[in-house]
């Protein structure tokens, strides 16, 4: 008990004196994470959003693979990046494994299909209401994607935080491409996990306060999104 | 007032429409020339909706056809259509309105000038950034009729514009129909209340059970309805 009040007082502490090494995980979490979001993002929101308005076969089995593509284990895509990415791999020669982008890329092919899931869930409802309205005015499905990512631009604000709160909390796909060098490629959770084996309680405490704020503070800004969502969705 | 190279008339042969195996509209043949107001009238379910629907193009005819006084391409940019429930885009009154505008490639001044004059006609002028789906429920059909209008149609669809709403609103909305008449919109509106098809038609065309029964002038359908149907229809029974 003692030791879990002292681990916080030094947790507190590192946080509150912007410990330099604490700083540098941090920063380094939020640039892949959100490097990740973005490459993510240009792939997965046109995608949901075709996938919304397109009618064609076999798209029911499109949808259902992507929902279950949702819950891939983070640490199976680390493994087929990894493989991907490796010396003796199709993309070896780019050298890429153990840095920073390697991390960025699973990272990204982790959340892309959780992206394209959700914008399709939400634009689909909405292409309902706006097709006819949209066909009467001349716009066919191709021209219904720019409008429908526009006007959904609330609700695909809160698709995306949850994109990227999922990428940031995750460490499997990380350690293993990644290979959680100190200074280099380790990141919040990578370090927590770490540290936490070695038993320097301090620093994962301090680590893991910082990402629960970091997770607190989207969810709180999704709730804030939501407010103005209503305001223009009537 | 008419353009030399005018899309209308509009006929409509053998026009019939079937879904899910159940027979909605039969053998309707019909013209739609430009002047007056055309009111498409009949009981709910009569098919009202679904000519409107085949007429403008959104639903394809299971049987029979649709000609224009032109290319079908011309004709469907010189048509609009305001929907029962308006389908406003979630984005601020100019906004709406402006959206169809330049989908139809109009320069950004014409744009921006079409769009003012509407708004400013339907009363919406001080509400040009507000959120569309804000506005009260007659407000927004006004909106959706401005959207409209906005686009300098030939011909105007109307289902339906003000069977949600309550009598001021209903009087804005006919007031907005007939000034868009006047200016030579040919109007094609469908209602089921039959003391607005008097106010607004110039000829009336009478719909029972997926079939024209009746087209005719406003005035004649009205004192002498040639069927048994529409002279039960009038006197307020229930047919259908």
């Amino acid at each position: 008990m003692n030791d879990l009040a002292s681990a916080f007082a030094t947790a507190l502490g590192l946080i509150l004196s912007l410990d330099p090494g604490v700083l540098a995980i941090v920063s380094l979490s939020l640039r892949v994470s959100l490097a990740a979001l973005i490459l993510a993002a240009l792939l997965g929101l046109p995608l949901g959003a075709l996938l919304a308005v397109a009618r064609f076969p076999g798209r029911g089995g499109v949808i259902t693979l992507m929902n279950a593509l949702m819950g891939l284990p983070p640490v199976v895509v680390g493994l087929l990046i990894y493989l991907l990415l490796s010396r003796s791999g199709p993309l070896g020669s780019l050298g890429l494994l153990f840095t920073p982008s390697a991390m960025i890329i699973a990272q990204a092919v982790l959340i892309a299909p959780i992206l394209a899931a959700l914008t399709r869930q939400v634009l689909e409802g909405m292409w309902e209401e706006y097709a006819e309205q949209l066909r009467s005015f001349g716009a066919g499905p191709w021209r219904a994607v720019p409008t429908l990512l526009w006007d959904g631009r609330f609700m695909l604000l809160t698709v995306l935080l949850a994109g990227f709160g999922r990428a940031a909390a995750e460490v499997g796909a990380v350690m293993v491409v990644g290979g959680n060098i100190e200074g280099f490629t380790r990141v919040m959770t990578t370090a927590i996990a770490l540290e936490t084996s070695k038993g320097d309680l301090p620093l994962a405490l301090a680590l893991g306060l910082v990402l629960m704020a970091i997770v607190f503070g989207v969810n709180a800004l999704a709730q804030g999104v939501r407010g103005v969502a209503s305001r223009w969705a009537g | 007032m008419r353009a030399p190279e005018s899309i209308l008339p509009l006929r409509a042969e053998g026009l019939g429409f079937s879904a899910g195996g159940v027979e909605i509209l039969r053998d309707v043949a019909l013209k739609i020339e430009a002047g007056a107001p055309t009111l498409l009238i009949g009981a709910n379910g009569a098919g009202k909706s679904v000519l409107l629907r085949l007429l403008h193009g959104l639903l394809a005819p299971s049987a029979g056809c649709v000609f224009w006084d032109c290319a079908s391409d011309k004709a469907a940019r010189h048509q609009a259509m305001v929907f029962q429930r308006p389908v406003l885009l979630r984005r601020s009154v100019l906004a709406n309105t402006l959206y169809p505008l330049k989908l139809a490639g109009l320069p950004r001044e014409a744009c921006l000038a079409r769009a003012e004059e509407a708004l400013a006609l339907v009363g919406l002028a001080d509400r040009v950034q507000d959120p569309a789906r804000r506005l009260s429920v007659g407000q927004q059909q006004r909106l959706a009729l401005a959207r409209a209008a906005a686009l300098q149609p030939e011909l105007l669809f109307l289902d339906e514009p003000s069977a949600s709403l309550d009598p001021a609103a209903t009087r804005a909305v006919e007031e907005i129909v007939l000034t868009l008449a006047r200016r030579g919109t040919k109007i094609v509106m469908t209602t089921h209340d039959l003391a607005q098809a008097r106010r607004l038609a110039g000829d009336v065309v009478f719909l029972h059970r997926g079939r024209v029964l009746e087209q005719a002038p406003a005035e004649a359908f009205f004192q002498e309805p040639a069927t048994e149907i529409a002279r039960a229809f009038l006197r307020g029974e229930l047919v259908w």
